[in-house]
């Protein structure tokens, strides 16, 4: 049999190269700034602007509710939005390990065409770059992205006691579902990745108005995300054990590997902070949107014990939720 | 030490056992379960049943904890 | 089946909780839970600050992790150089430092070591029979919950004959280890929380000589909020009538004799050996070694497998702390060289050990 497979000549810059853009790339998400093949894209923009990147290292490449590539595109796009930004263009580079398969390249790149369409962005600029083989994980992707600044002034700074904290869904789905995928050590057939856009999401809460900060709370998950709010700041927030959106299956496999879904990391979920008397509303527009469905008040900002975040108990109690320290690692005990 | 949760035999082959909770299996060892049964459920611990969960105890046991908690 | 979220949510645990508070007791109490499990359980409850003034829970030595002493570690970091071998443990061991601080499993895993993170003894196994010409080690850490679980691994590997697994036995017995604790002249602890599924294995009765030999207190107990209230109710009432008994509240896993086909294969596979314990030095008998027959899997034997020194790293109490002894804010290093990002001991590692919940606390009144 003879498999097409990525080989260094595709990483060369010559006739491979240029075959694998022409032939794979600019059939899947090719539009008039990317197809100009310049050294770089030339946009037409007003700004204020705001600009992000990230890098995507997954294992495997493909799990149940998306791959590398949709990863790739959701992870910038969200980040965009998170700032208040309506995405709109996005870099895309790939490292890819010698060996390949061809198909698979295939795959993500029809997934990333499929995300950014999705997300209402266009691909404007890129790189290919072949490593040899053992020295990559098949495939290394990284995005960059513009986003034009539509509601301005979003930051944990203007949080103040007594705003709500919302989160748009279930938690810990991407984490757990990745993390049993790799390891092999449980099998969840109703588990699936969060991965989505979360522009529409953003957009449905930002327009209620009253939103103090948004966030995608990825890796080190929700408690860990919103650490990030209190840290040095003179408030608190104290989420309620009860209120916790989680899946059955999510608490399952967490039960079973000693795991905590506030720790996993999410690609489909924001937090926003919202202003106490705009919380209905956000909550309500965000259950509304698809994706949101799941949607729930989860707790409070408060004045006491500042830069901490606290977890009330279903039977009063209190926890301290401090960052995420190291990496979850399934235990026994 | 010793997280260990119930879950439910889905499939059992010999000693060797497919377990579930929540959509969530796993393959387990049934060798400390005398006569171990599709539908039975066991409580898990690192890959083994160690010990089976029949309803009608764990009723028991939450009416005797009811039974303190109303006597308050 | 009744879920246990009908414990978890017990609408009765305020009730439960109020009577705890309101029990009237002959003077300050200490409760000590020996069970990691149940340390988690009772942080994830928040229950540690909801009891009254004058009753205190103690985190005792329950964490196979926290008893395992920083030379045996050592060993283990060894034991991982070795060319060829595969070193499989539960996650749990990935972040315990042996005797230098930052010197642990991930970092040697980083640094070129093979060591990979299993669920069950029976995925190392798996892995030993996937790749046969690689030595594959599982580290065999637990109590009597997992000792069983632990021997059927090495069973079926001479069943099978897979020549190329062998079992780095570090298992540990609950009885001794009470028993020692309880004979230090500074022991001050008025009940015992017995762990439930350690009970699941050795039966309720295997804990009768707390209230019988040494007049204390004994409840073993489940694992949800609802368990851990109606034990510590149990253990209450125990101390205010001033009549220590042995009581078992987790009567849907735990029966008074245990489980007699798990204890037949940890007889058939192992016997009590004598083993040194973080903290508490080496006591007769509370470890548990793969016995003559099986000796062909000890990779103690098939790697001369030694521990390093056996002492603990200078300066850390953690084996003060486990017995009860020290508070976590009395070891000189605590919050200083010894934080949950860098810890030194054990007791910082895992994220509810008794340090590490400390130094989360530390300054919070709730």
């Amino acid at each position: 049999m003879n498999e097409e497979i990525i080989t260094l000549d595709h990483g060369g810059g010559g006739q491979r190269t240029a075959q694998l853009i022409e032939e794979l790339l600019l059939p899947a998400y090719g539009n008039p700034a990317l197809n100009a093949l310049g050294d770089g894209a030339v946009l037409d923009l007003e700004g204020p602007l705001a600009f992000s990147t990230d890098s995507f290292v997954v294992s495997p490449l493909f799990f149940p509710g998306g791959d590398i590539g949709k990863l790739a595109v959701c992870g910038t796009v969200n980040d965009l939005a998170m700032c208040g930004s309506v995405p709109k263009y996005l870099s895309l580079s790939m490292v890819l390990e010698e060996g390949l398969p061809l198909a698979d390249l295939r795959k993500i790149v029809t997934s990333v065409a499929e995300t950014a369409k999705r997300a209402g962005v266009q691909i404007v600029t890129g790189d290919t770059k072949v490593v040899e083989r053992g020295k990559g994980d098949g495939v290394y992707l990284n995005t960059a992205g513009i986003g034009v600044l539509r509601w301005p002034g979003l930051t944990p700074d203007a949080i103040r006691p007594g705003d709500a904290v919302i989160l748009s869904g279930t938690m810990g789905d991407h984490g757990v579902t990745v993390m049993l995928a790799r390891s092999g050590l449980l099998e969840g057939s109703t588990l699936r990745s969060d991965c989505q856009p979360l522009h529409r999401l953003a957009q449905a809460a930002l327009d209620c108005g009253g939103v103090r900060v948004l966030r995608d709370p990825t890796r080190g998950g929700v408690a860990t995300t919103l650490n990030e709010f209190t840290e040095n700041r003179p408030f608190s927030i104290c989420l309620e054990e009860d209120a916790l959106p989680v899946s059955p299956s999510v608490q399952a496999a967490c039960d079973l590997l000693g795991l905590d879904p506030l720790y996993c990391a999410n690609e489909g979920k924001l937090l926003a902070v919202v202003a106490p008397e705009k919380a209905e509303a956000v909550l309500a527009a965000l259950k509304a949107a698809p994706g949101g469905e799941n949607a729930a008040v989860i707790g409070h900002v408060s004045e006491r014990h500042p830069g901490r975040v606290l977890l009330r108990t279903g039977l009063g109690g209190n926890r301290i939720l401090t960052r995420l320290s190291g990496t979850q690692l399934p235990r026994i005990c | 030490m010793c997280l260990a949760i119930p879950m439910r035999l889905m499939e059992i082959d010999g000693n060797d056992a497919v377990a579930e909770v929540d959509g969530v299996r796993r393959k387990i060892r049934v060798d400390f379960i005398k006569e171990p049964k599709v539908g039975d459920y066991v409580i898990a611990h690192a890959g083994f049943a160690i010990e089976r969960l029949q309803e009608q105890q764990a009723l028991d046991n939450l009416e005797a904890i009811r039974e303190v908690a109303d006597a308050l | 089946m009744l879920s246990e979220a009908s414990f978890a949510r017990l609408p009765e645990g305020k009730k439960l909780l109020r009577g705890i508070r309101e029990m009237e007791l002959p003077g300050p109490v200490c409760l000590m839970e020996v069970c990691g499990t149940h340390t988690m359980a009772i942080a994830k409850a928040g229950l540690r600050q909801l009891l009254p003034e004058g009753v205190e829970l103690r985190s005792g030595p329950g964490c196979p992790v926290c008893v395992t002493p920083a030379g045996v570690m050592d060993g283990v970091l060894a034991l991982s150089e070795t060319p060829g071998l595969i070193l499989t443990t539960y996650g749990d061991l990935m972040r315990v430092p042996g005797s230098t601080p930052g010197d642990d499993l991930q970092r040697r895993r980083a640094t070129g070591a093979d060591v990979r993170w299993v669920y069950s003894p029976m995925d190392a196994l798996e892995l030993a029979q996937a790749e046969p010409d690689k030595q594959v080690v599982f580290l065999g850490v637990g109590f009597e919950t997992t000792a069983p679980g632990t021997a059927l691994a090495v069973l079926e590997a001479q069943r099978r004959g897979i020549k190329n697994f062998s079992l780095l036995c570090l298992l540990k017995r609950t009885e001794p280890a009470l028993r020692a604790l309880i004979a230090r002249p500074d022991f001050r602890v008025n009940g015992f929380l017995c762990p439930g599924h350690v009970a699941a294995i050795t039966g309720a009765e295997a804990f009768r000589f707390l209230p019988e030999e040494y007049g204390l207190p004994a409840v073993v107990s489940g694992f949800e909020t609802g368990d851990l209230l109606a034990a510590v109710y149990a253990l209450l009432a125990q101390i205010r009538d001033g009549a220590p008994r042995l009581e078992n509240e987790y009567t849907r896993v735990v029966s008074p004799q245990g489980n007699p086909a798990a204890l037949a294969l940890m007889e058939q596979v192992l016997e009590p050996v004598d083993s040194v314990w973080r903290g508490l030095g080496e006591i007769p008998d509370s470890g548990l070694g793969l016995r003559k027959e099986f000796r062909a899997f000890d990779a103690a034997d098939r790697f001369s497998f030694s521990p390093g020194q056996r002492v603990e790293n200078t300066g850390c109490c953690c084996g003060a702390i486990i017995c009860g002894q020290l508070n976590p804010q009395d070891c000189p290093l605590f919050g200083t060289a010894c934080q949950p990002e860098h810890p030194v001991g054990p007791c910082m590692v895992s994220s509810e050990g008794a340090c590490a919940a400390a130094y989360k606390y530390q300054g919070v009144e709730l």
